[in-house]
């Protein structure tokens, strides 16, 4: 029989970033999947990135991991989101053609040592004394190993409604995982069922684009990975169109139609994400909603009509894709439809993704509940790196809320559960000024290094980037003026007689590095992307030591570590609602604990109490 | 390094002493400013304590601890004072204007024993019914500012501030969708709505200048029902005149004095009465303002009745019978300040009315409500400068805004990033 440290089930992008984050950890690694030429499919909308998203891009890049890089090789149009904003909150994204991005992941996955693709149907888990130790193939074959990774994504009791039609499925033309769905039911597991739609594709060859404003990406592309420098694809630009009052009449008298509106569905859609029955609906008195035309690639003709996501029947999306300028005579390449699934209560992981109840087990992607690719691939990064810990014998790997997106979406995730697709936006990150795409590296490289899943490239390209990072922050310290001397230098400053360093200066508002290397012209000497890495730096120093005092206090509650078997009916003084809370997400940390809506600061200071009162009947 | 923290120890009210503890690295530095000089290290000293104006509040006998030698396991530093609930919140004040501690959470002290492995076994497990009582007087205090005037404006402080914060958000993680790029004339309009509130309300009835300054308890009643007599006899001294003429005394009279330990403003007023005299009509008016504005309203009459004085009595408020040395007699809430029949038991009904306003948890919620306050000031001030600035610097706006409402915390409740997403959601239609 076939033994390997760490199988992963599925080869979506959960499962592609888990596979591997455990093989660079050292661990053997099998990736289980229908279809290796699957591998890297984008079935949704053909972009990676954005706001949030693309922070956690980088953060994975961060870690090794491949989406930054597979997508740079893919990228065929690159914006940075919110450029005008400060660097705290611009996102990268890009538009990906679906079949170099494809290539690009397969690429990862041939010619690694450890690292193994199986074609094949995983049918059941085996499950060993409530601990799961491998799988079983569709033909019966069976394949032990130390962890398993489940990501199923949608396929889990997968419906695909289009009007009044449903098929069981779990994306478009593949079979749901019906057996790995009744393993999952013996687990007992609280689970949920939610939703999410996709848009017609259409034939590009049939969009009147001339009469189309277009997007272009930027003149100066940002890409994910801190190892890519350009990009590599032509880069094309997207066309923008919108819906009208013909349109929104078309999909009003054929409501009853769409499977969502008609009652067919039960699953919860994600509110930032609504088809477009869903705009019509609730905001009625918007006579016009924008469609962005997507190409899904360079060499392929079919166009992905971002915003108009839906579940109506077939002839009523011709209707009214039709009434849309620029598409009058457009071909529908695939009808939109609306998938329903079963996601696991997130609430039922650990923050290292393993199954509270099924040891050995661990979940990511859309099982979680969640949306997205970005969100995927960093949960299967989670999933992989510890599956692979825990292999090992090595200690769980965790990141706090102050230190990644990453950490901020899984803290999210098995603290606070779910009640629509969980999807990352910077607003979700409390931290969010220190916790920036551009200094992805600088906070989970050296902690990747320590792991022992970031690669030699890596390490020799961080370490000299680090080198001159230091160099260039030491000089902007050790350069300093008067306020006297800054007045005459035209820097308007206080005229406290207080003596400050070029650092200090790059923090005010109307100073930028240009601006001092006019006083120093020794700074011109610097590299030019290294001074903007410190000019990013310098701008929220202020803030960031402001939060400094929040940050060592949610750290010093992370520490308090709450054992496992801890009974909450046991602590008399806790109101009934909360011990069932505490219950419910059993908190690996005191921390976590605080973060479960409605506790308060005297329930803590009891659940502290119970601990330091079993820790000391221990040591007793 | 921690926080430095600080709370009334003892029953919130009146009683013999009342403790006031400091825990943490700068509880010794914060109390020497207070006592104005230096403490042992360890040991016990009798000190006044002082304002910042260096008015005196109390003679308190100061306790220290040092670290690793306290209940906390901190530095400790216990000021036991006279246990009046004006003196203890006068200090309560003291601390929090020093700037360098905050008020502690419920269970906070308890709370660092435990973290510090200064409590045992058995301490442990008497501490659920003290954290409960804690709980259960926060809730109650929760409730009281809900429930009072207050609480329509705090309602409208959380809608206004999520509101803020959302429109900024949304411009931040939905900039690539369909939505307006300059929020800003409406997210000045409801920092500035929110800012002017929250000043009135620092400024005004519900800053703690009423505990340090005292309580004011304005005399009403009909022309010549023995208004200013009872002040002189109250005040011990003759500070208003007093005449058989029905309408003597025109403009509102003070007195401050002690009663039963609490600082006190009297305030003698004109007879409330229709008056053609035009100088008596102002004096009317003024009467009618100072006490309708006043903590406790004490209506004199001769016959019982308060009806015709354009002033009803509200909860609280006492209603005695004068004169009662030329009738009616005997009847527990009749007094002559002739006499003096019946002083005492007024003095006992004014006192008790006010100790019950100021004891309990109320001077405490002023207290930590004041300071939130003025913290919440400070931020939003800072986010309405940067929300002027441009969207450039949106994303400073969002965390000066944010800070500014966790700062108010303890009133409009912790708001979550759901909240922020409900009210983007229901305000945009978001999903390109």
């Amino acid at each position: 029989m076939k033994h390997y440290d760490v199988i992963v089930i599925g080869g979506g992008h959960a499962g592609a970033d888990a596979a591997q984050a455990a093989w660079r950890m050292g661990a053997r690694t099998a990736l289980v999947t229908h279809a290796f030429a699957k591998i890297g499919e984008m079935s949704c909308n053909p972009a990676i990135g954005g706001l949030g998203k693309g922070h956690l891009v980088r953060e994975i890049d961060a870690l090794d991991g491949v989406m930054g890089r597979v997508a740079d090789q893919a990228g065929i149009q690159f914006r940075l989101l919110n450029r005008k904003k400060g660097p705290a909150v611009q996102g990268p994204r890009a538009q990906a053609d679906r079949a170099l991005y494809r290539a690009a992941m397969q690429r990862e996955f041939t010619g690694r040592d450890g690292l193994e693709v199986i074609e094949a149907e995983v049918a059941d888990l085996i499950v060993r004394a409530g601990r799961c130790e491998g799988v079983v193939l569709g033909d019966g074959a069976q394949i032990t190993s130390g962890a398993v990774v489940l990501t199923t994504g949608t396929f889990l009791r997968g419906v695909i409604h289009i009007g009044n039609q449903r098929t069981a499925g779990g994306r478009m033309g593949d079979n749901p995982s019906v057996k790995l769905a009744e393993r999952m039911d013996t687990f007992g597991l609280p689970m949920g069922r939610l939703k999410t739609g996709t848009p017609p594709r259409l034939d590009g060859r049939t969009i009147n684009w001339e009469i189309l404003n277009s997007q272009p990406g930027d003149a100066d592309p940002v890409l994910f990975s801190f190892l890519s420098q350009a990009p590599v694809a032509r880069q094309v630009s997207c066309g923008i169109t919108h819906t009208n009052e013909k349109t929104h009449e078309i999909i009003e008298k054929n409501l009853s139609r769409s499977a969502m509106y008609g009652g067919h569905i039960d699953g919860v859609g994600p509110r930032y994400c609504p088809s477009i029955e869903d705009k019509v609906v609730r905001f009625a008195d918007k006579s016009s909603h924008q469609v962005f035309l997507e190409p899904e690639g360079l060499e392929d003709h079919t166009v992905y009509p971002n915003g108009i996501s839906t579940s109506l029947p077939v002839d009523v999306q011709e209707a009214y894709v039709k009434s849309i300028v620029g598409l009058e005579d457009v071909t529908i390449l695939q009808p939109g439809y609306a998938i329903e699934y079963d996601y696991v209560d997130p609430r039922a992981l650990r923050h290292t993704l393993e199954l509270k109840d099924v040891p050995g087990l661990y979940l990511a992607g859309q099982i979680n509940g969640t949306t997205g690719y970005e969100e995927a691939a960093a949960q299967g990064l989670v999933a992989g790196l510890n599956a692979a810990a825990a292999v090992q014998g090595k200690a769980p790997v965790r990141f706090d809320r102050a230190e990644a997106y990453i950490g901020v979406m899984i803290d999210d995730l098995v603290t606070r559960g779910v009640s629509e697709p969980y999807r990352m936006f910077t607003s979700r990150a409390e931290y969010r000024l220190s916790l920036r795409a551009d200094n992805a590296d600088q906070r989970l490289t050296p902690v990747g290094l320590a792991l022992g899943c970031v690669r030699p490239d890596r390490r020799a390209s961080f370490e000299a980037k680090m080198e001159k990072l230091e160099q260039a922050r030491a000089l902007f310290s050790d350069l300093s003026l008067t306020p006297n001397e800054a007045a005459k230098s035209g820097i308007k400053v206080n005229q406290d007689g207080v003596r400050r360093s070029a650092m200090e200066f790059l923090g005010f508002r109307d100073v930028d590095a240009a601006k001092l290397a006019q006083v120093w012209p020794q700074l011109s000497d610097l590299d030019a992307g290294i001074v903007r890495q410190v000019e990013r730096d310098a701008i929220y120093a202020g803030f960031i030591e402001r939060q400094s005092a929040d940050v060592a206090a949610m750290r010093r509650d992370e520490g308090l570590i709450i054992p496992e078997a801890l009974d909450y009916r046991g602590i008399s003084g806790l109101s009934n609602e909360l011990r069932q809370k505490l219950s419910k997400v059993r908190p690996a940390t005191l921390g976590q604990a605080g973060r479960i809506d409605g506790m308060t600061p005297a329930a803590l200071a009891l659940i502290l109490a119970k601990i330091r009162q079993s820790t000391a009947k221990r040591r007793a | 390094m921690s926080d430095t923290i600080f709370a009334l120890a003892t029953a919130k009210g009146r009683a013999g002493v009342a403790v006031l503890r400091l825990s943490g690295p700068r509880a010794p530095v914060i109390a020497e400013a207070l006592v104005g000089g230096d403490l042992p290290a360890s040991g016990r000293s009798l000190r006044l304590v002082r304002d910042r104006e260096g008015r005196v509040l109390d003679e308190a006998l100061v306790l220290t601890f040092e670290k690793g030698a306290s209940f906390t396991g901190e530095a400790v530093v216990e000021l036991q004072c006279h246990g009046s609930p004006a003196v203890a919140a006068a200090i309560l004040r003291a601390l929090s204007d020093d700037g360098r501690g905050r008020l502690a959470e419920p269970g906070e002290f308890t709370r660092r024993a435990l973290e510090n492995g200064r409590l045992d076994l058995a301490q442990v497990e008497g501490l659920a019914d003290l954290i409960e009582a804690e709980t259960e007087s926060q809730r109650r205090q929760a409730m009281r500012v809900m429930q009072g005037a207050l609480g329509a404006r705090v309602e409208a402080w959380r809608r206004d501030l999520i509101r803020a914060v959302s429109l900024i958000e949304a411009t931040i993680d939905f900039a690539d969708e369909d939505i307006p790029v300059d929020v800003s004339p409406e997210v000045l309009d409801l920092i500035d709505r929110t800012l002017a509130d929250l000043q009135k309300e620092i400024a005004g009835s519900f800053a703690a200048e009423r505990i340090r300054d005292g309580f004011e308890v304005a005399i009403v009643g009909a022309p010549n029902a023995g208004k200013s007599t009872l002040l002189n006899v109250l005040a011990g001294r003759d500070a208003a005149i007093t005449s058989e003429i029905a309408g003597t005394t025109r403009d509102v009279i003070e007195v401050r004095m002690d009663l039963g330990g609490l600082a006190v403003t009297l305030l003698d007023t004109a007879g409330l009465r229709e008056t053609e005299d035009t100088i008596e009509r102002i004096g009317v008016q003024r009467a009618l303002d100072r006490a309708r504005l006043a903590d406790v309203r004490l209506f004199l009459t001769e016959d019982g009745s308060v009806s015709g004085l354009g002033l009803t009595p509200e909860p609280g408020d006492i209603v005695v019978r004068s004169k009662a040395d030329k009738g009616g007699a005997g009847r527990e809430s009749s007094i002559s300040a002739k006499t003096g029949q019946g002083i005492d038991n007024i003095i006992k009904k004014i006192t008790g009315e006010l100790i019950q306003r100021s004891a309990g948890a109320q001077n405490a919620i002023r207290e930590r409500h004041r300071v939130a306050m003025e913290r919440a000031v400070t931020y939003l001030t800072a986010a309405r400068e940067l929300v002027l600035s441009g969207p450039d610097v949106s994303e400073l706006a969002a965390a000066e805004l944010h800070e500014g409402i966790a700062a108010l915390n303890s009133l409009i409740g912790r708001v979550d990033v759901e909240d922020l997403l409900d009210e983007i959601f229901a305000s945009f239609c978001l999903g390109k």
